[in-house]
């Protein structure tokens, strides 16, 4: 098991190296950032002294030994825009994108498994395919599209939810929170929809695959033969059993939330990591990106950690293999 | 050989009209492609040509008349384009870089694919090892990072798209290769000493394509989703070729204002298409792996 | 004779495939008592598993029951609704399934399994539903039972598994229990001890029994009465050792005479001819014509159930008439 971290460690390190590498020296190809930070009115020597001040004035290869001295000491850079280490600006960012992000995958997997549950237990009924219908809607529909239509209906038509931003917070233990004021819930309840949706159709094709082949087991028969209220079948003999994969392919999207936040807080206006990449690359802000990237590494990494295990938590037959190795 | 019925494409065509959906969705496919190809003559005005377009005619609702007594079925735009012209000429761009990407995904995918289940060793490790990295992260995400270093353009979308989409092609392909290579006639030529390309394209190659087909239908869908969400972002196509992406994020601005048929048309063109071809990538997933199907 | 436990009359369920309509149980009739044991054999396919599903209510959609009744201790079970049905299940009729791998669902440990089914039937605690399951297991002969309820199913070998599920059976003192080949996954030893338990616990609470097999040796040494079915319908039914020794309907005969151990060592094993007719297409008359030496043209008719001797029954136009 730890020379398995380890090993999962070390591959996560040299992935992180890797995408460094590439990034930086991609975003230093695309062009100058001091064209867009500098005042071309102002004189040479104030420009010089600004590019000084960036550390832009030195070879490439001396920039880039300096990222990777900072890298390894945990210092990405500072923001040339905000003035601010790269690290602390996007760490600040972070909890937005985090309650977006867990809010999201919470309706996904709250209203997805049902939804899916009941397709698979009934594959006939109207209502099962107006849910499979559905699903392949939510699966096909353009993540920035969606939310554009729920900022359509629910904000301009409607008016009874509010566009974008994030609202008011309240820091617990120093994190500012959405969820817990009523205007912070109203700012997060369509951006999360906007994210969970596809997450939600994928959930609802798993859970109905899974029951459509786990009602047929024996055990559950066998469930049904010990006089077991259909309540307790379905909620427990079934559920547990189509968790396994559902939580698996789960975990595994949820870097793909991360991703689609992106899209997401850009539609929204909502202040995560996400929107301040776009901002980042529309700036050239080169040590934010790069900060970005590092830490979206780095949480894929603990993501599938937590992944596994999860799966065997959930799947005795899994810990046991386990511990026997 | 005589009976055409039992060639393995009339018997697809068979089993696919099975399915009134996948043959409706197949229909409209079949419709937007044209649409998309001929956007020239289908669409009433050529909403880049200047001479055709007039800014008094901006943002007018569906149903308008211009000044001209130009009929806007679905409105216009701020610079007075008509958003169904648009809209077939976004589809145009769309489709362009999503086929071109994948096009060129497959064949990178092919090669590299055959090569690592063919040559195996270090070579299959390097070359799976990159495919795992790639796929452990986000194709939007990559994507993104891609296009923030290599700027914006149509050709720079499709590059990007290549370089996210090829490891899915190339790690189906090795997968399917290698069954087949583990096959007795396989052991037998190379026993042979046969040429190698021999039994890859005559081979091979044969074998792999059914479910590189299924994983293309899909990633068409995903790349077009992939190229109007970086339009959306900033970092697709430049405002001079404008995909349906484009014509979305144009009309973003407006709709908060109630004027929402910028950016719901576009939008409804790239659904429908999304859906249309999901819907026949599902089922020609069933018809060629019937394992999958229940 | 004392009432029946169990009163089946012209029990019919149908399935709708979609090659057809086929009934899989076709008018079968018996009647069980306390603590008897009624061995119903019969080849895959002969409709003895749906029978014993049938007489629990639990017949899933595209089969259904369409005619007959179940009556358990003078109640008709047909036409009770879902709800009252359910209740029975699992305290007053009991199922034991053939494959103990398959029957306890892998993910829940044993106490959740055998707690939920106390629970469902009886308003007792949790505490003291453990203990009744610790109780269960320990009749059925597990050791360290306390040690075992938190386990999970794949912790377990074949043969304990089996013991739980058969604990799960009596737990609740039922009135009768469906055993769907109990023993068939198991171990021939395993086989052996577990008949033997059964067949201890059933006598000691006078419990009836339906053992559902297609083994005539596991029934001769188990059961009192033995039922045998072919393609939907019971074609004989008698007293153990006397349909054993006189089968009257030439499926029994040859079903006995494809045993090897009821031949005598060098003699031919007569198997029995042909196969398994589907259900889709069952010949006219009786269904086992084409495969019988003794068929002629009246059996192109559907034989009826006859009388012969001391609750004997057989469903055949040319019974054999004495042990052959």
């Amino acid at each position: 098991m730890l020379a398995y971290l380890i090993r999962r460690i070390g591959q996560a390190l040299l992935v992180m190296g890797v995408m460094a590498t590439i990034v930086f020296f991609g975003l230093y190809t695309v062009g100058n950032p001091v064209d867009l930070l500098i005042n071309p009115e102002d004189d040479l020597a104030a420009q010089e002294a600004a590019m000084a001040r960036l550390g832009l004035d030195k070879p490439i290869h001396v920039q880039f030994g300096y990222f990777l001295a900072g890298l390894v000491q945990g210092d990405l850079g500072t923001s040339f825009v905000h003035n601010r280490p790269a690290i602390d600006l996007i760490l600040s960012r972070l909890p937005a994108t985090l309650e977006l992000a867990f809010l999201a995958m919470a309706l996904a997997v709250l209203i997805g498994v049902p939804l899916g549950m009941y397709a698979g237990l009934r594959p006939n009924a109207p209502a099962s395919k107006a849910i499979m219908a559905a699903s392949v809607v939510g699966f096909s529909t353009p993540n920035f599209w969606q939310g554009l239509m729920l900022i359509m209906l629910f904000a301009v038509f409607w008016g009874v939810l509010p566009a974008g931003g994030r609202g008011d917070t309240v820091d617990v233990l120093g994190i500012p929170l959405s969820f817990l004021t009523l205007d912070g819930l109203s700012h997060l309840i369509l951006p999360a929809l906007n994210l969970a949706i596809y997450k939600m159709s994928l959930v609802i094709r798993l859970a109905r695959a899974g029951t459509a082949e786990v009602a047929l087991q024996d055990y559950v028969k066998y469930a049904r033969a010990r006089g077991l209220s259909p309540v307790r079948v379905v909620g427990v003999h079934v559920l547990k059993n189509i968790l396994i994969p559902v939580v698996t392919v789960l975990g595994l999207e949820t870097g793909n939330v991360i991703a689609f936040a992106v899209v997401t807080e850009t539609v929204f206006a909502w202040p995560g990591i996400g929107k301040l990449l776009i901002d980042s690359i529309g700036l050239l802000d080169r040590p934010v990106v790069v900060a970005y990237l590092m830490l979206t590494v780095f949480l894929f990494v603990m993501i599938n950690l937590v992944v596994d295990i999860a799966y065997s938590v959930l799947d005795p037959r899994v810990r046991i293999r386990g511990g026997g190795k | 050989m005589t009976a055409r019925a039992d060639t393995p494409l009339a018997r697809f065509a068979g089993d696919f009209v099975k399915s009134p959906t996948a043959v409706a969705a197949g229909i409209g496919l079949i419709v937007i492609a044209l649409a998309a190809i001929f956007a020239g003559t289908v669409a009433p005005q050529n909403p880049y040509d200047l001479a055709q377009i007039t800014i008094l005619d901006g943002t007018l609702p569906p149903g308008s008349e211009g000044f001209d007594g130009f009929h806007y079925l679905l409105g216009s735009d701020e610079q007075g384009r008509d958003m169904y012209s648009a809209m077939i000429y976004g589809l145009r761009i769309s489709l362009f870089v999503s086929f071109v990407a994948v096009g060129f995904a497959v064949m990178v995918g092919l090669v590299l694919g055959l090569l690592a289940a063919w040559r195996g060793g270090w070579v299959d490790g390097l070359i799976m090892r990159i495919v795992d990295i790639q796929l452990s992260f986000p194709a939007l995400l990559v994507a993104l990072l891609l296009l923030a270093a290599l700027g914006k353009g149509v050709d720079k979308v499709i590059l990007a798209l290549i370089l996210v989409q090829w490891a899915y092609f190339a790690r189906t392909v090795r997968g399917a290769a290698l069954v087949e290579i583990r096959k007795d006639y396989v052991t037998a030529a190379r026993s042979l000493a046969l040429p190698g390309w021999r039994i890859l394209f005559g081979h091979l190659l044969p074998n792999v394509l059914p479910p590189v087909i299924v994983i293309a239908t899909v990633q068409v869908a995903n790349a077009i989703a992939i190229e109007a969400s970086l339009s959306f972002l900033g970092v697709g196509v430049p405002i001079t070729e404008p995909s349906l992406g484009l014509l979305i994020a144009n009309g973003f601005d407006y709709l908060l204002s109630g004027r929402y048929w910028i950016s719901f048309y576009p939008g409804v063109a790239l659904l429908v298409t999304l859906v249309c071809i999901n819907v026949v990538g599902d089922h020609v997933r069933d018809i060629l792996n019937p394992r999958l199907s229940r | 004779m004392t009432a029946p436990v169990l009163s089946v009359r012209g029990l019919r369920t149908d399935f709708a495939t979609r090659a057809g309509r086929l009934t899989a149980v076709d008018g079968v009739s018996f009647d069980v008592g306390p603590g008897e044991v009624l061995g119903l054999v019969g080849e895959s396919g002969s409709g003895k598993t749906i029978t014993g599903f049938s007489i629990l209510g639990l017949i899933d959609p595209p089969g259904e029951i369409v005619a007959g009744e179940v009556v358990l201790n003078g109640q008709n079970l047909r036409g009770l609704p879902e709800d009252a049905m359910r209740r029975l299940r699992g305290d007053r009729i009991a199922m034991i399934f053939q494959d103990p791998m398959m029957t306890l669902n892998p993910v829940l440990r044993i106490d959740t399994q055998l707690i939920e089914t106390i629970r469902a039937h009886r308003d007792v605690g949790r505490e003291a539903a453990r203990q009744m399951a610790e109780a269960a297991l320990a009749q059925v002969g597990i050791p360290s039972p306390a040690e075992r309820l938190r386990a999970y199913p794949h912790e377990l070998s074949g043969g304990m598994r089996q013991r739980v599920v058969i604990a799960a059976a009596l737990m609740l003192e039922p009135d009768l229990i469906i055993a769907d080949e109990p023993t068939t996954a198991l171990d021939v030893t395993i086989q052996s001890q577990i008949l033997y338990e059964m067949q201890r616990l059933m006598a000691e609470r006078n419990t009836a029994l339906i053992w559902i097999t297609h083994d005539l040796t596991v029934v001769a040494g188990l059961a009192h009465r033995v039922a045998v079915m072919y393609a939907g319908r019971i074609v004989e039914m008698g007293a153990v050792d006397d349909l054993l020794d006189r089968p009257a309907h030439p499926y029994t005969h040859g079903l006995i005479h494809s045993i090897p151990s009821a031949t005598p060592r060098g003699e031919r094993l007569q198997p029995v001819r042909g196969m398994t007719p589907s259900l889709l297409n069952l010949p006219e008359g009786c269904a086992f014509a084409p495969r019988c030496p003794r068929a002629d043209a009246a059996c192109k008719t559907r034989p009826e159930e006859r009388r012969i001797g001391d609750g004997r029954l057989v469903r055949c136009h040319h019974p054999l008439e004495s042990g052959a």
